[in-house]
């Protein structure tokens, strides 16, 4: 058997078509099986309220007299891009102001501008023989704009990577607070109630779908930016009218250490048409699995830890490397359920009716890394490779003398074959010499944790240890542990510029 | 019940340096469970736990002992129009005070906070501050 979507939206106009929410669908499944599913369900609503940066918004805010033709434009001090003239602008969600960084942003406007606040716009432009003003200051409200019409490039995950932390400090990442040692894991997403878990091989979500977007009936343009369905991480581009939408469902953030972004709830309808979507939309937070990363390693490709399921996550507590690990969710599930519940309400009342996609988004596509031609430069490239060191048994005074003689204040500290053990610096030794001038060796004074580098490291990499740890050298290492060269803030001015010179 | 004992050493006086706390623990039998301390050059701020009934007879020993006491009563508070009930402050907390209820809404266990500021610092919505 199978049903069509004329059939769904005459029930719709009706007033009897039989919805439910994603999280319904399972048990009705169970009860009535396959079958009976399909014969008793015509819709299944979806929703998700999380963070999602790739969000924004273009306006366009009517002309001014004399005109002017924007070349930049500010919201309450947030840059908004002004490259499609003469009074048009796309505001983004992660921008954030000139002022009062990460504490507001796009989001924050976004969110402001749909709460009925007035929002200060600025522009200014070389001027021309056809627009010859050259700045504008003006207050506005939402409803004085033409068109507040929001586009999100990326928005909808399928699914999300949980994430952790091996280091030995807080990471402050997109993800949230990381505490160290894998001291908890975050996640982000409804899991079984997300749009895009329930029609993972885009049979019915494509373009021209409608949606409920930040509280507002929206669409589905197509695929989003980074669309990866290949590897179970599809995303949606989306749009809607920002003067329909409500606060509850738009809400700026800041995440402390990272910058601003943007909660979103998305959800989308799924006409029951025949076997596969019923079993589709059945799925369980059982069901859908993602992967612990460990975003303590700086690079692309980071390892998992394990896999995880959404209904481990959503337990409240993992095991992870042998250890019971709390977890937490960014995403808001009450809210998650609030979206597809509204959405409900809509096509029950008959508010909102269906559509198939005008055009299918690909349920194969993934995501490739940047072609880079040019590699991210690495420490061996710029180490110093003259390195004076001490070893552990010699005298305090030895020390000193070297750090008098070389340029350097940093030794590394070796032990009798050569291998680090520690580091001592110009503070250490006179600290020594004023403190207590019992003590003798070097080894009684050095630094043991040492916060060391390697020659194939990024030098970014290397550098934000540098500022991390407010120190100015970091020995470089081999693999077995010995010295082969030193890295300080110097020779990263010679790189940067003298950015990194303290 | 937590209570806040702070001190400052301007003055002359140096209540810092005295056993206040093991005098107080001495005389009047009650356990005093030190869950914070945090001594600067000037001043001082030690957090303390102590059964409900006897908070009283330690607050009046420590304040004639030239220390300041302040009971604390929702240390933490949220905002609610901010608060999504996402979670992230969940995991963050190392005292355990956050938790969802059956309709996954954040409830909070305001006694067992000890003011770290971890989840202030990891509310993404700017929902959570301490109690000055
Ligand atoms: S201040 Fe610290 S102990 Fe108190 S609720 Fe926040 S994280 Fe928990
Ligand atoms: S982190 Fe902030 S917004 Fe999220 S549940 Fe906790 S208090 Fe609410």
């Amino acid at each position: 058997m199978e049903k069509s979507l004329e059939l769904i939206n005459t029930r719709i106009r009706d007033g009897n078509a039989r919805v439910v929410t994603a999280e319904e669908m399972p048990a009705i499944v169970d009860e009535l099986g396959d079958e009976g599913a399909l014969e008793e369900v015509d819709v299944v609503t979806t929703g998700t309220f999380g963070a999602m940066c790739s969000s924004g918004a273009f306006f366009n805010f009517g002309h001014a007299d004399p005109p002017i033709r924007m070349e930049q434009v500010w919201l309450n001090d947030v840059e908004a891009y002004a490259g499609i003239a003469a009074v048009d602008a796309y505001l983004g969600a992660t921008q954030q102001s000139t002022t009062q960084g990460e504490r507001y942003g796009g989001g924050h406007v976004l969110e402001d501008l749909v709460a009925g606040t007035m929002v200060e716009l600025r522009a200014i432009s070389r001027g021309t023989d056809c627009y010859p003003r050259r700045t504008i200051t003006t207050e506005l409200l939402l409803e004085d704009m033409n068109q507040a019409i929001m586009v999100n490039p990326r928005n909808a995950y399928q699914r999300y990577n949980a994430a952790t932390n091996s280091t030995e400090r807080t990471l402050y990442t997109y993800m949230g607070t990381l505490l160290p040692r894998c001291g908890n894991v975050s996640y982000s997403g409804a899991g079984a109630l997300s749009p895009l878990s329930n029609d993972p091989q885009f049979r019915v979500i494509g373009s021209g779908v409608p949606i409920f977007l930040g509280g507002a009936q929206g669409m589905v343009i197509g695929e989003g930016t980074q669309h990866s369905a290949g590897s179970g991480f599809g995303t949606l581009m989306v749009t809607g009218d920002m003067k329909q939408m409500r606060q509850e469902f738009l809400r700026a953030a800041t995440m402390t250490g990272y910058g601003v972004t943007l909660y979103v709830g998305v959800g989308v309808p799924i006409p029951v048409l025949d076997l596969d979507l019923v079993r589709s939309t059945a799925v369980r937070d059982e069901d859908i699995t993602t992967e612990i990363i460990d975003y303590g390693v700086p690079s692309r490709d980071r390892p998992s830890l394990r896999t995880v399921s959404y209904a481990e996550l959503k337990s409240g507590r993992i095991e992870l490397v042998g250890e019971e690990v709390r977890t937490s969710s960014l995403s808001s599930y009450r809210k998650a359920r609030e979206v597809a519940q509204e959405l409900k309400t809509w096509i029950e009342e008959g508010r909102m009716e269906l559509a198939l996609p005008t055009r299918r988004i690909d349920p194969t596509r993934r995501a490739r890394p940047m072609r880079e031609t040019t590699r991210a430069p690495r420490v061996r490239e710029i180490m110093d490779l003259d390195v004076v060191s001490v070893t552990e048994d010699e005298e305090i005074r030895t020390a000193a003398r070297k750090l008098l003689k070389g340029e350097t204040n940093h030794l590394p500290v070796l032990d009798r074959n050569g291998v680090l053990v520690g580091i001592v610096t110009t503070y250490d030794v006179s600290k020594a010499v004023v403190t207590d001038g019992r003590l003798r060796r070097v080894r009684d004074i050095m630094t043991r944790q040492v916060i060391k580098t390697y020659p194939e490291e990024p030098v970014d990499i290397a550098a934000r240890k540098l500022e991390k740890n407010n120190i100015s050298a970091l020995p470089v290492v081999d693999a077995t542990n010995r010295v082969v060269g030193i890295l300080s803030a110097i020779d990263l001015g010679k790189l940067f510029g003298g950015r990194w010179q303290r | 019940m937590k209570l806040l004992v702070t001190f400052s050493r301007r003055g002359g006086r140096d209540p810092g340096r005295e056993p206040i706390i093991a005098r107080v623990v001495k005389e009047t039998g009650v356990l005093i469970n030190v869950e914070k301390a945090y001594i600067e050059s000037m001043a001082g701020e030690v957090l303390i736990d102590v059964p409900d009934a006897d908070a009283e007879l330690v607050r009046q020993r420590m304040e004639e002992m030239g220390v300041a006491v302040r009971v604390l009563e929702d240390a933490i508070s949220r905002d609610e129009t901010e608060c999504i009930d996402c979670g992230a402050c969940i995991s963050v907390c190392p005292q355990d005070v956050f938790s969802f209820d059956d309709e996954w809404r954040i409830q909070l266990q305001q006694g067992r906070c000890v003011l770290c500021g971890k989840c202030v610092r990891a509310c993404p919505h700017q929902a959570l501050s301490l109690q000055q």
